[in-house]
């Protein structure tokens, strides 16, 4: 994949409802490993179970590479497995009404753009994408809008230069501060008996 | 005009302004847990990279431990390799690991506090996102994922947007039986679990004032829980009370250097908020969950409400939340049967939560049929326990007293709901499948109110047991 962000196209997988929590993208006991491996398989899992035609069981959605989801995805716990299990899935961006922020940034550092559109636009993609999950969602970074079956429609999207410029791995850009972390450390009383 | 606290120890910490427009922004102290670092010192060690001040960093291993027994190896094959990663990596870095062994080892955001580590006007991060507990004592503490581990490890700093201010005020004197826990809960059910996104929580009012540093820390706990990544109280002679004498706290001279600077750092009078939001404490109820998000709760009192009645956004929810919990609209809360009950998790395991639920233990025996569990926060708290008696109370109500761990907050070790059961539970998240069991039901309450649960067998009004 290209190391910028300017443009994400793919078939949509629509997952309705509002504050859905990173223990229900991916459940506690399959964070039981020091890595990220094999995560994809257990996406969603226990609603999955729980609801046999869950859009992530569906062979009509299977392939597609762009989620659309409510309000308020993501909260709840900061585990990064949350984003990295639906990458491992094929999930390269997401759009949707509203994200929490620790998950919105987790999924900035791995490159995946979660683009937010007011409530009307975002229910219409909802059932659009439902309709007609053989067609393709643009998720335009650079113009901040998202196209669907040729209607535009205006979304904002955090951490948008980084995802630009290809710099969402934030330790390169934290490292060119060099001495001026230090100049900072020796302010902090804190740092120095007070 | 005066300045926030999070407006001067943003500036405090601040390295430079990043391209994106965010801050870079220094950590003063970094805390470390077995869930979310392994993958990052995996990123560092391939980067070739270091941990930039090991001096900052602290470890402690508390979400996966066994709680029954702490014995090494663990029975648990993936938690032994778990912890095992955990103790190399520490090593391999140079970082203080408080383990097992320790007399230390507990809830990350127990221990921060209760050992000093976590101070006034301080930075803090934590791939955790109840990391937001540590602003009771007046610092900025962020819940951040593993690649933020990973920054954070290799620089000490992170890239972060300074977020808008509001400030909560609940003002006048709790009710007896109502503690920190239905504070907090009323909170987000008024602003909604979605409605501190995009702000930092500012606590403040005679009732937050007149609380413990152990009261406070459930307030800032549970910051996340409403949207809000971080939540802070000024510090106070009730902060700097809590700190003297503590092992990482500054002593002698220094620890009046410090008050002075502490001091120095809280809100200014006159200073100006994005939002206020004012609170009567004097009529929060004891609080209990009835859905699948912190934000849908009730008071002990009440009855559980009808879809039909709520407002249109949040129809849907109520319904969903109703089916998965199979709680009939109308029917009062208190009555419902539990099967388990939990206090336990950083919310509301220390020393005084404890306590509470003793107060209420104590000469009574657990209803036939509930499994009762007592997980203190921490080593310390469980010695501290201990000491005067409380693990006795317990047992002779029939509560097993366990080892300090997360345990059936999130039922990564041995400790799960089984199928459909019910938990009264003192922790922080009723999601579904939180507690171990994809289909099992969390009711967050007080720990009082767990005890008072554990004691009747079903939700029961705490203020009528007390004596
Ligand atoms: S007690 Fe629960 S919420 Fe707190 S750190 Fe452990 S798992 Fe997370």
């Amino acid at each position: 994949m290209s190391p910028f962000r300017r443009r994400i196209v793919g078939r949509g997988i629509p997952l309705p409802g509002n504050d859905i929590d990173t223990d229900r993208i991916i459940p506690a006991r399959f964070l039981k490993s020091v890595t990220f491996e094999g995560l994809e398989q257990h996406v969603f899992a226990d609603d999955r179970l729980q609801a046999p035609d869950h859009p992530f069981n569906e062979d009509r959605y299977q392939g597609a590479s762009i989620l659309v989801v409510g309000q308020n995805f993501g909260c709840g716990s900061s585990r990064e497995h949350a984003p990295e299990a639906l990458r491992r899935w094929g999930i390269r961006g997401i759009v949707g009404e509203s994200f929490a922020e620790i998950f919105l940034g987790n999924c900035t550092a791995l490159g995946i753009p979660c683009m937010s559109m007011d409530v009307e636009d975002s229910d219409w993609l909802m059932e659009a994408v439902t309709e007609n999950p053989e067609k393709q969602i643009v998720l335009d970074v650079e113009k901040e809008e998202v196209i669907f079956d040729e209607r535009a429609m205006p979304a904002t999207i955090a951490h948008r230069e980084q995802l630009l410029t290809g710099t969402w791995n934030a330790t390169r850009v934290l490292l060119e501060a060099g001495d001026a972390i230090e100049r900072v450390a020796r302010g902090l009383p804190y740092l120095s008996e007070y | 005009m005066g300045e926030t606290l999070l407006d001067k120890v943003w500036r405090a910490h601040t390295v430079k302004m990043l391209p994106s427009g965010q801050t870079q922004l220094f950590i003063g102290l970094h805390l470390v847990h077995e869930v979310t670092s392994p993958q990052a010192f995996q990123m560092l060690r391939e980067a070739g990279l270091k941990v930039r001040l090991p001096e900052r960093t602290f470890a402690t291993i508390d979400h996966i431990v066994p709680t029954a027994s702490q014995m090494r190896p663990f029975g648990d094959r993936l938690a032994e390799e778990m912890t095992v990663h955990l103790i190399r990596n520490c090593q391999e870095f140079d970082i203080r690991l408080f383990d097992l062994n320790s007399g230390r080892q507990g809830i990350v955001h127990v221990i921060g506090p209760e050992l000093g580590l976590t101070q006034p006007g301080m930075t803090i991060a934590c791939g955790d996102s109840h990391t937001s507990t540590h602003g009771a004592l007046g610092a900025l503490a962020f819940g951040i994922g593993t690649s933020q581990v990973r920054d954070v490890l290799a620089t000490q700093c992170l890239a972060m947007a300074k977020p808008k201010l509001r400030q909560i005020r609940v003002e006048g004197r709790l009710a007896r039986g109502v503690y920190a826990k239905d504070v907090i809960l009323s909170i987000i059910q008024r602003l909604g679990v979605k409605g501190g996104v995009g702000y930092a929580y500012e606590y403040a009012g005679s009732t937050i004032e007149a609380m413990s540093m152990e009261e406070r820390l459930t307030i800032c706990n549970m910051s996340i829980e409403g949207g809000a990544r971080a939540g802070y109280i000024n510090p106070d002679a009730t902060t700097f009370a809590y700190l003297k004498g503590r092992p990482f706290a500054p002593q002698g001279e220094a620890f009046n250097r410090a008050v002075a600077w502490w001091r120095s750092m809280a809100t200014e009078p006159g200073a100006t908020f994005d939002d206020i939001v004012t609170m009567d404490g004097r009529s929060v109820q004891p609080v209990v969950t009835w859905g699948i998000n912190p934000g849908q709760s009730l008071g002990v009192g009440d009855r559980i409400p009808n879809p039909a009645e709520a407002p249109e956004t949040d129809r849907a929810a109520w319904t969903e939340a109703l089916t998965f919990m199979d709680f009939r609209p109308g029917r009062p809360i208190a009555g419902t049967r539990i099967n388990v009950a939990f206090i336990g998790s950083c919310t509301n395991a220390r020393l005084s939560d404890l306590r509470a639920a003793a107060e209420v233990a104590r000469g009574r025996k657990v209803a036939g049929g509930v499994r009762a569990l007592v997980v203190p926060g921490s080593q310390a708290v469980a010695a501290a326990a201990e000491a005067e008696g409380l693990h006795m109370i317990f047992r002779e109500a029939g509560f097993e007293w366990r080892k300090a761990g997360c345990s059936l907050c999130l039922g990564m070790n041995e400790d799960k709901l089984k199928g459909r059961e019910i938990c009264a539970s003192s922790s922080n998240r009723n999601f579904k499948g939180r507690q171990g069991s994809p289909t099992g039901r969390t009711l967050l309450m007080s720990p009082a109110m767990v005890a008072a649960a554990a004691i009747t067998g079903e939700v029961s009004d705490v203020r009528e047991l007390l004596r």
